[in-house]
Parts: C-alpha cells; sequence; structure tokens
C-alpha cells in the first residue's frame, strides 16, 4: 500500500483500515495535501475487497483543529471557486463504506466537518466540538451548516455556528452527534471494535443500509421509504441473504462472500 | 521565573506551590491568579512532576479572594464577581480536579472563603493543628464558591454543609479530621515536614495509576454503581498497560522493593 505524508494506513486485518491523521505539529491541520491524501487512499479502499470498514482518528490528544489558516490567507476569491479541495471533500462524502471515527480533543471547523462525514463517532471524553470559523469572517466550508443542523439541530447548530462556541463531548453525545463517550486512550480501540463486527456483516447489506441512511438527509419520509423498499427487495436476491437466514436457522455464524 | 505572589520550585518530581503573601493572609489576586496559572502550565506538561504539594506562607493559608482588589463604594459600578471566578477560580479548580497527579494540600493555618475551597479540593489535605477553615462567604452577602457549594456537602453531608455555609462558623483543624473534611491534623511544627515526606513518596509512586484512581473517585459524584463499575473496567484496562503496573508485579513477585517511573 502507498504511504503518505499527513496521514498513516494501517491494516488491522479483519476487513478494517484504520486512517490517523498525523500532522500533530499543527493539530492536525487539514491542509489540502492531508484532503488529497486522504481522498487517494478512500478511492484505493472504495474498490479494494479486503476493505470493509474504516477507522478514523486523529490519535489521543486532537482530532483536527481545522482547516489549515495560513494556506486559506493565501487564497483569493478566484483561487478558492477553483479550489480542488470541494473535490477531495466529495470522495469522502460519497465513500460507500462505513466510516467509525474516534474523536479525542479538539474536532474543530473542518475538522469538526470531516467528523461529521464519519457515520459513527467515537468520542473521548476530552472531546471538543466546534465551527469556529465565523470568528475568522467566514463560514463552515464543508458541510457545517448543513451537517451540524441535522444532526444536533437548529438551537445548538446556530448557536455553534453563529457564535463559534464549541460543545463538549458529554453535549456532543446528549444531541446525538457522537453515539458513545469512552476514556480518551479507549476511543481508538473502542472505534475498532466496531469496525471489526460492522466488517464481519454482509458487505453488501452494510453499505445499502448506509446508503440508506444518508439518503434520510436527502428526500422526504415517504421517498425515502421507497428507496428503503427498493433496496431490502434488491438485496433479497443476494447469497449473503442467503446465508445470513440460513446460518440464523441453523445456529451458526453466517460466512459472507459479499454476492 | 520568579514570581510576586508565588514560590514555586520543583525537586525530585515534586512541583511545590507556595502561597506568597503572607502579609495579606496569601489572599488572591488577579496577579496571584496569573502567577498559578504559568505554574499549573508546567505541572500538567512536564512528566518529571509526579506530585503537586501546595501550602501558604506566615501565619496563613490563604483568606481568600483579596477584598482589597475590588472597589464597592458606594458610587462604583458593581464588580463582575461571576466573571472572576469564570476568569480565574473556576479554571483553577477544574485543574487541580483534572490533574492526573496527586495533589496534596497542607493547610498551615487559617483557610478562608476561596482559600478553604480550593484546600478542600485537593486529593490529600494535611492542616496544622492551629489552623482552621471558614466559609466566610454568608458574612458579606456572598455564596461559597471555588466548588464549596459542592464538595462540602460531599464530605461533610448536607446538614454540616448548610449549616457551616449559612453561619460562616470556623472549624478548628481538629474538627475538620473528625469530620472527614481532611486526610490529618498535625502539630504545627509537623506540618510542612509531614507534607513534604507525604509528597516525596507519592511522586514515587505510580503515577499514571494514581491519576486514574483520580478519575474514578472523581467520577463517582455522577455516576450510578453500573457506571462506576464500566469505568473501572476501562481505567483498569488502561492502567494494567502502563510500566510501572509490570514493575509493581515483577517487584511484588521477586520480593524487592519497585521503581516506578511514573509511565
Amino acid at each position: 500500500m502507498k504511504t503518505y505524508e499527513d496521514i498513516l494506513i494501517d491494516d488491522l486485518g479483519h476487513g478494517v483500515y484504520c486512517i490517523t491523521l498525523n500532522r500533530p505539529e499543527a493539530r492536525n491541520a487539514l491542509r489540502t495535501k492531508l484532503l488529497a491524501e486522504l481522498a487517494d487512499i478512500l478511492n484505493t479502499l472504495k474498490i479494494d475487497d479486503s476493505c470493509r470498514c474504516i477507522v478514523l482518528t486523529g490519535g489521543e490528544t486532537v482530532f483536527a483543529a481545522g482547516a489549515d489558516v495560513s494556506e486559506m490567507a493565501s487564497m483569493n476569491m478566484m483561487e478558492i471557486m477553483q479550489d480542488e479541495r470541494p473535490k477531495y471533500w466529495k470522495t469522502i462524502t460519497t465513500f460507500p463504506k462505513p466510516i467509525v471515527a474516534a474523536i479525542n480533543g479538539y474536532a474543530l471547523g473542518g475538522g469538526c466537518e470531516l467528523a461529521m462525514h464519519a457515520d459513527i463517532i467515537i468520542a473521548g471524553s476530552n472531546a471538543q466540538f466546534g465551527q469556529p470559523e465565523i470568528n475568522l469572517g467566514i463560514i463552515p466550508g464543508a458541510g457545517g451548516t448543513q451537517r451540524l443542523i441535522k444532526t444536533v439541530g437548529k438551537a445548538l447548530a446556530s448557536k455553534m455556528v453563529l457564535t463559534g462556541e464549541f460543545i463538549d463531548a458529554n453535549t456532543a453525545l446528549s444531541v446525538g452527534l457522537v453515539a458513545e463517550i469512552t476514556q480518551p486512550e479507549l476511543s481508538v480501540e473502542r472505534a475498532i471494535e466496531l469496525a471489526i463486527k460492522i466488517a464481519q456483516k454482509s458487505p453488501l447489506a452494510v453499505q445499502h443500509a448506509k446508503a440508506c441512511l444518508l439518503k434520510s438527509y436527502e428526500t422526504t419520509l415517504s421517498d425515502g421509504l421507497s428507496f428503503e423498499h427498493e433496496t431490502f427487495v434488491m438485496l433479497a436476491g443476494t447469497e449473503d441473504r442467503n446465508e445470513g437466514l440460513a446460518a440464523f436457522l441453523e445456529k451458526r455464524n453466517p460466512d459472507f462472500k459479499g454476492q | 521565573m520568579s514570581y510576586k505572589t508565588i514560590l514555586f520550585n520543583v525537586t525530585d518530581g515534586v512541583a511545590k506551590l507556595v502561597l506568597n503573601r503572607p502579609d495579606k493572609l496569601n489572599s488572591f489576586t488577579a496577579e496571584m491568579h496569573k502567577e498559578i496559572r504559568t505554574c499549573l502550565k508546567v505541572i500538567e506538561s512536564d512528566d518529571t512532576i509526579r506530585c503537586l504539594l501546595i501550602t501558604g506562607s506566615g501565619r496563613g493559608f490563604c483568606a481568600g479572594q483579596d477584598l482589597n482588589d475590588r472597589d464597592v463604594s458606594a458610587d462604583a459600578q458593581s464588580p463582575d464577581l461571576g466573571l472572576s471566578l469564570e476568569k480565574n477560580y473556576n479554571p483553577l479548580l477544574r485543574r487541580l480536579k483534572a490533574l492526573e497527579k496527586p495533589v496534596v494540600c497542607a493547610v498551615n493555618g487559617v483557610a478562608a472563603g476561596a482559600g478553604a475551597n480550593i484546600a478542600l479540593a485537593c486529593d490529600i489535605v494535611l492542616a496544622a493543628r492551629s489552623a482552621s477553615f471558614i466559609q466566610s462567604f454568608s458574612k458579606i452577602g456572598l455564596v461559597p464558591d471555588s466548588g464549596g457549594t459542592w464538595s462540602l456537602p460531599q464530605i461533610v453531608g448536607h446538614a454540616r454543609a448548610m449549616a457551616l455555609s449559612l453561619l460562616a462558623e470556623k472549624v478548628p483543624a481538629e474538627q475538620a479530621e473528625k469530620w472527614g473534611m481532611i486526610w490529618k491534623c498535625i502539630d504545627d511544627e509537623e506540618l510542612l515536614p509531614e507534607a513534604e515526606k507525604l509528597a516525596a513518596s507519592l511522586a514515587n509512586q505510580p503515577t499514571k495509576g494514581l491519576g486514574y484512581i483520580k478519575r474514578a473517585i472523581n467520577a463517582s459524584s455522577t455516576n450510578t454503581f453500573d457506571q462506576q463499575l464500566d469505568l473501572e473496567r476501562d481505567l483498569q484496562r488502561i492502567a494494567g498497560r502502563t510500566q510501572d503496573y509490570r514493575e509493581g508485579v515483577n517487584a511484588f513477585i521477586n520480593k524487592r522493593k519497585p521503581k516506578f517511573v511514573g509511565q
């Protein structure tokens, strides 16, 4: 596997790959290079059948403290318009396999937005989430206004985006931004534990379940239900479905092939 | 680095912080808060510091907020005491609680107001026999702060917490020990040597493990029994990976004295 400068890739076996943001000297600020590398590895893992699920983390002390402000400061409006970053974000947004994020310390600005791209967030008790862009005279630029409001609701999202105030792990849990809180030292292994669990399911069912869940952001309830039903019917034609049901009835563990 | 309102030094893993405005009973000013913040940054980030000892110089431990630091004349605007807590006291209390190293407090004399509650927020509190604790707030129309309204009911129970806060009655060190407010009351001349001995010994213990103990005990007040069992499982898992755990078990099995490094 290719090696990168701003991220680390570990094949953990069991169908799980761990991506670690690796710019500790810059508190993992999401410079363009980092995003490009992240998009590149996701493009690779998207079509790699040995990958069933991703763990995304920044390590024990910080997830990502935002975009690279000096990089941003060097760009004018025309350059921002032609910026390649939205292309990289799109790769992350459309990545079809589940991403479990382990977030410790700051997830701010682009870091909070990246965290929200994960399907499941496990937060260390020291995690803090925020969209402080407003302090710089700008606004969140990678879905921060849209995903946050859909996740935490209007009141809290507006408070965070308009004042730049952070929320802690407990608040994030209470509003459903994160799925669980762990001790900071254990968030990564809890994320890996969940990722392994996911990786053992039928990859077809998992990817389509993810697609259905995300569809809810885009549609009305009735359209979403139709989409869910079509997917449900379609999965009935898979070997994995037959294997899953048979294994259940025969009281054994299923052996999913992704067919 | 030299300080005006405190003394700070680090010896053999023990950081000693002495409140040092003896002519003002070591009462807090904005400057003292600032100097303590500077020290705390060092204490938090330096792994070779494995215990913090806090004491006061002169006859008192700390008289709380220096009331002369504020203008309360009739024509002056009311000072924002909430802001003072938000900016100065609360971060100090939070940091002492969150510090993953033991904090020993040697209360050498009167500990009044915030001074009492800062002492009570420390992990192990020793007090000189002549020392005393007083929740002086109610005498000037204020509310016990620096965690007092939380710490007192926890450590002495509702009835005593309420009466101590409403009456601002002085609790002598011996009484404080009897009530379980503090760990030990010690003869005046023995206090500092005893506290230093304790701090030095703590600085040679498995620091990570002690930090996890602190995390667990501090979390217990808001956790259910079930949550606490889960927390113990998680912290034990982490503690079991430390170098000092291996050393401790190894030394025990081989009947030798362990040499802990704090990692």
